[in-house]
């Protein structure tokens, strides 16, 4: 063997060993990845499960050193918050969406907002807080139900906008020019032909705003603030499953911490079913 | 012609019959214009939202601006009691946590990526990138209280203990890792960040890796390349400005994550020791714990000015990455 062909050889037996070493590292970040989210599901569901039974549904959160109690004010805090919010931001999200897909797609207005709302999309939610602290909290003297839904509201507005957009871009111009062939109104094809064509896209971006909404805390720390006891008024502080967890589990008391893991366990497996609806949601009509 | 016509009905329903069509009912001929209205206005909206946040973060902190000026940011006293306020240490705190979250972050996000695009079978593609965008999904409480009372007192145990053990009276290496071995301070919270961003940083890479035109790829495997260096010399260097992009947008996630730090850090405002494991304190973990309670006053008007800290320092990364990511859209013709 000449010495060109035994160093080429060398060479190519080099480049075939970085190369199985790079590879084997990348399956070692895949797995690593991977260990994280089975290991923190397996944590919750261990730690979590345990303490969850009827009265984590039914009784109101107690008192440190209590053997009774449960999560049913802050389940009840959470659930109205997140709904009502959902309510408020959706339509916000959809119309802006609807905006800048059918109306200001080359506009300085549309390109602004777009940039604006990638921005807000990540920018930190306790920042939120803050502004409806200042904005609400604040003015009324109060922390409140309101403000933690105003708060939740709009992070829902940038979650939605973007899906819409996304969803609504993807409509073929053709089903539009149909319709206007047809002699419909700008606002009716929209309704009726490109919203409803995006439907199951808008409704997967909504979902995954719940998602997102259901696990926030920083929020509503100080706009909703916790409770006590049970509240159905939104003027008044109201609990909330987050800041309890918050609460709780920073708390040296056993029960108190054991009905924090329940509240993770709950919530972990309501956002992770809702991404996962969303998913399938999304699929079956791509 | 007339053969190829379809056959009209013989006659018309009696009601019809002998009338002209009816004039063309315009359905709400204002619904145009208020749509239209609607939907500029929702436009709007996210505008006033950017708007309001920056106008009343600096409407809450223009008395510490007064007060302390741009000192703030390099002071690190933090006495509520005595009124006074520097933020160095939270500012310290979220810069040193987010540091470490990349390190960490960036080479896992930069190996899934490769997996998912490269390596893996294509059955498999779907349900591992799912998994990875779940950790994503994962909400940031739980994050938090895994870290305080799962991964904290292991990362005590197995690493924080044998470390110091280790490096005990070695000078600067010893005093990185003092402190009491319950698993909080600044390299916890970034491990749990580095988990908490990967997700983002991982499918953007995907999916820029992904964009990088076939053709290229196949003529360096044609020419006899291995799979590490048609990622290493094709698609990174095309994709570059896509995986900076992600990088940053998962920079911005690390600055501006809240409760996971806030359980994790310690919530001590210090900087009296360089340890990676002494309780310490980000600008969010600082909100989160002090501002309910803070009252109306400088304590209150200093928190908020951290937050208008943070908010400048995410909003420039966060707009870096997007410029980046526009970029390798432009540049790729592409149009979503």
């Amino acid at each position: 063997m000449t010495t060109a062909s035994a160093s080429r050889l060398r060479m190519h037996n080099k480049r075939k060993r970085v190369n199985a070493v790079a590879l084997t590292l990348s399956l070692g970040a895949m797995a690593f990845g991977v260990f994280w989210l089975l290991w923190i599901l397996y944590e919750t569901a261990r730690l979590g499960l345990g303490g969850i039974g009827l009265a984590t549904f039914t009784e109101m959160t107690p008192a440190p050193m209590a053997t009774d109690g449960g999560l049913a004010n802050a389940i009840f805090g959470s659930l109205l918050m997140v709904g009502l919010a959902t309510l408020i931001g959706t339509p916000v999200g959809v119309m802006a969406g609807v905006y800048l897909a059918e109306y200001g797609q080359k506009t300085l207005l549309g390109s602004t907002v777009r940039f604006i709302n990638d921005i807000l999309l990540s920018a930190p939610s306790i920042v939120i807080g803050l502004f409806i602290y200042a904005l609400v909290v604040a003015r009324m003297h109060t922390f409140s139900g309101w403000a933690g839904t105003l708060a939740l509201a709009l992070i829902v507005i940038p979650v939605v906008l973007r899906t819409t957009e996304n969803m609504l871009s993807l409509i073929p111009n053709a089903l539009r020019e149909a319709a206007y062939a047809l002699g419909t109104p700008k606002w009716k094809v929209i309704l009726s032909v490109t919203l409803k064509s995006a439907r199951s896209g808008v409704v997967t971006g909504i979902l995954l705003a719940v998602a997102r909404i259901s696990g926030e805390t920083a929020p509503l720390l100080f706009t909703a603030l916790n409770n006590q006891f049970a509240n159905y008024d939104l003027g008044k502080p109201m609990a909330n499953l987050p800041a309890v967890i918050y609460k709780f589990a920073m708390s040296p008391y056993e029960n108190w911490q054991q009905l924090a893991w329940a509240g993770v366990f709950i919530i972990t497996m309501g956002v992770l079913a809702l991404n996962i609806a969303a998913r399938v949601l999304f699929k079956n009509k791509h | 012609m007339a053969a190829v016509l379809p056959p009209q009905p013989l006659e018309l329903p009696l009601a019809e019959q002998g009338r002209r069509p009816p004039e063309r009912r315009r359905v709400a001929p204002w619904g145009d214009a208020v749509f239209a209205f609607l939907a500029q206005g929702a436009a709007w909206v996210t505008l006033a939202l950017m708007a309001g946040i920056i106008v009343s973060l600096l409407l809450g902190a223009a008395p510490a601006i007064k007060q302390y000026g741009l000192a703030f940011l390099w002071t690190s006293e933090w006495d509520p009691v005595l009124e006074k306020f520097g933020g160095l240490a939270m500012i310290y705190g979220t810069l040193a946590t987010s540091v470490i979250a990349l390190v960490i972050a960036v080479p896992v996000s930069f190996g899934i990526a490769l997996f998912l695009t490269e390596l893996s079978p294509m059955w498999l593609k779907r349900p591992l990138g799912t998994a990875i965008e779940l950790l994503a999904a994962v909400p940031s409480i739980v994050y938090g209280m895994w870290g305080l009372l799962v991964f904290g007192p292991i990362l005590a145990t197995w690493v924080q203990q044998p470390m110091q053990k280790l490096l005990n009276g070695v000078p600067v290496l010893g005093s990185l890792v003092s402190g009491p071995p319950v698993g909080i301070g600044i390299l916890s919270a970034g491990i749990i960040l580095a988990i908490m961003i990967i997700p983002f940083i991982a499918s953007v890479m995907r999916d820029v890796f992904e964009v990088t035109p076939p053709m290229l790829k196949e003529s360096a495997y044609g020419l006899g390349s291995t799979t590490w260096e048609v990622v290493s010399k094709v698609v990174l260097p095309y994709t570059k400005t896509g995986v900076i992009g992600g990088i940053m947008l998962g920079l911005g996630r690390a600055l501006g994550e809240t409760m996971a730090v806030t359980f994790v850090i310690g919530n001590m405002s210090q900087l009296n020791s360089i340890s990676l494991f002494e309780p310490a304190n980000s600008i969010t973990s600082a909100l989160a714990n002090e501002f309910a309670e803070a009252g109306d006053g400088m304590h209150m008007s200093a928190l908020i000015y951290l937050g208008l800290v943070l908010f400048f320092i995410t909003f420039v990364v966060l707009a870096l990455s997007k410029l980046l990511l526009n970029r390798l859209k432009k540049s790729e013709g592409g149009t979503a």
